[in-house]
């Protein structure tokens, strides 16, 4: 029983959502209005349940003195940014909440994705190899892509076609293959699940 | 022989401090490199500039931090050459860090042209889930904000009046550095048939470009460069066309290193070999 209903309201749902999407009517638009106020009430308590267990998680770190120090941290930010985020004037240009953001939080990220840049030129020296003939096709391709940032003078716009026909025409295809592929894909998983067949959403038990 | 055995093992940190050293040099000692303008940025451009004086578009700001050196001159451009223009803007950020980014990008650019929100623009925040709220946006924008950012109603703001969804406007450009690119073209495109641009990071443009052909977006910012072309094409310089000298060294030094690299390969591959 403890599957049954589960499975039962799920192939009922889709079967629904399925027919409101093709028939255009206001009893459709409203049905679905109604199930997206669902999905959006059960991601509240997603999240409640994500801070929930990140708070339990970093507390509990607490008592181990080599943890200490980032699981301090951690909550110390959290609870600033959520007393200080709580109230909604608080928010505004100029405010302490997006003082902490612009002076705290943008310089981390930003200089956290900065510095791939040195992984990835140490990446593509030693990545980067014409070792087989793929191998070389993709080495030449990143090469011509990479060039059109580089002025060479009358041989840019040369380049800067290259480069327009490698993104529009091999690009796309394989893209395009792979976006079907990935189409039908959640195609077939979304039928197997509407029936039933799919159950590894239900848990193990 | 030796030479490459010894450039094939190179240490990482030699490599790290040529990169360092070619993103200080434009910093002390600028210079301009000339960037050419693609069609597919044009179009975005142009999407604007055609727009007549009180017309509305949806500009979303969907990127965290770690893209500001990409997506933010995109965002400044827009906005400069919207707000010169008075065009009405409708504002949201389906991604949770893009709130910081929009509000304190509103407030500078906004109040440099005496821009009032509620009047000028709607900033309506942020709300989880993208597909849904650009489904629920396409039947009202009260489903997915009731009150805009700033906690006043949509229904109070003069902005807002004869604006009910996604419909009324006359496009959409979202600016991103995560998969919402994905649900715009899939649900905002595909479903309700709304006009998408979009402002990407460089490593993501690749992949958006065969959308371009499908007519499902109908013009792509590419990364600096394509923020580059924008702010060439608009006249509304900030970082986008500044950053392109650091580019241009660091993508040399590292095409220099992948030539290096190979010359070793090559000439030590049979020594390897035996």
């Amino acid at each position: 029983m403890r599957k049954q209903i589960p499975i039962y309201f799920v192939l009922v749902s889709g079967i629904v959502m399925i027919i409101q999407y093709f028939v255009p009517s206001q009893l459709s638009d409203d049905l679905f209005t109604y199930a997206n106020d669902w999905v959006i009430v059960i991601g509240i308590f997603a999240l409640a349940l994500g801070i929930w267990s990140l708070l339990k998680a970093e507390f509990r770190k607490l008592r181990d003195p080599k943890e200490i120090f980032y699981a301090g941290v951690l909550l110390v930010g959290y609870f600033v940014m959520f007393f200080s985020g709580l109230k909604r004037g608080n928010l505004e240009y100029g405010s302490f909440f997006m003082t902490i953001f612009n002076n705290i939080l943008v310089p981390i990220q930003a200089t956290l994705f900065s510095l791939l840049a040195f992984y990835i030129a140490s990446a593509a020296y030693r990545a980067f190899r014409a070792r087989t003939v793929l191998a070389t096709i993709l080495l030449l391709t990143a090469f011509i892509i990479m060039l059109r940032l580089i002025p060479l003078g009358g041989f840019s716009s040369v380049n800067q076609t290259a480069v327009s026909w490698i993104l529009s025409v091999p690009n796309m295809a394989a893209k395009r293959a792979i976006t079907m592929g990935v189409g039908l894909g959640a195609i077939a998983t979304c039928i197997k699940i509407i029936l039933g067949i799919e159950r590894t959403y239900l848990g193990h038990d | 022989m030796i030479f490459w055995e010894k450039m094939m093992n190179l240490d990482r940190r030699w490599i790290y401090l040529c990169i360092a050293i070619v993103v200080i040099i434009p910093a002390i000692k600028t210079f301009k490199v000339p960037v050419a303008t693609t069609p597919e940025v044009k179009k975005v451009y142009d999407f604007i500039e055609e727009m007549k004086p009180g017309e509305y578009f949806y500009l979303g700001i969907d990127y965290d931090p770690s893209n500001l050196a990409e997506l933010d001159p995109m965002t400044y451009s827009i906005l400069n050459q919207a707000f010169s223009k008075d065009l009405k803007i409708v504002i949201a950020c389906l991604s949770q860090f893009g709130v910081g980014m929009a509000e304190t990008r509103l407030a500078e650019v906004g109040g440099k042209y005496g821009k009032k929100s509620g009047i000028d623009y709607c900033f309506l925040g942020y709300r989880p889930y993208p597909a849904i709220c650009i489904l629920t946006m396409g039947v009202d924008f009260r489903v997915t904000f009731p009150l805009d950012y700033y906690g006043v109603s949509l229904d109070s703001l003069p902005i807002m009046q004869g604006i009910k969804n996604l419909m009324d406007v006359k496009g959409v450009v979202d600016i991103t550095g995560g998969n919402i690119a994905d649900f715009w073209i899939t649900y905002g495109n595909g479903r309700f048939g709304y006009p998408v641009a979009l402002g990407l990071t460089g490593v993501m443009s690749a992949d958006y470009y065969q959308y371009l052909q499908s007519g499902q977006i109908f013009g792509l910012i590419p990364g600096i460069k394509g923020a580059a072309e924008y702010e060439k094409l608009s006249g509304f310089e900030t970082s986008g066309l500044r950053s392109i000298p650091y580019q241009t060294l660091s993508h040399a030094v590292i095409l220099l290193f992948i030539i290096i690299s190979n010359i070793g390969y090559f000439a030590t591959r049979r020594r390897m070999a035996k």
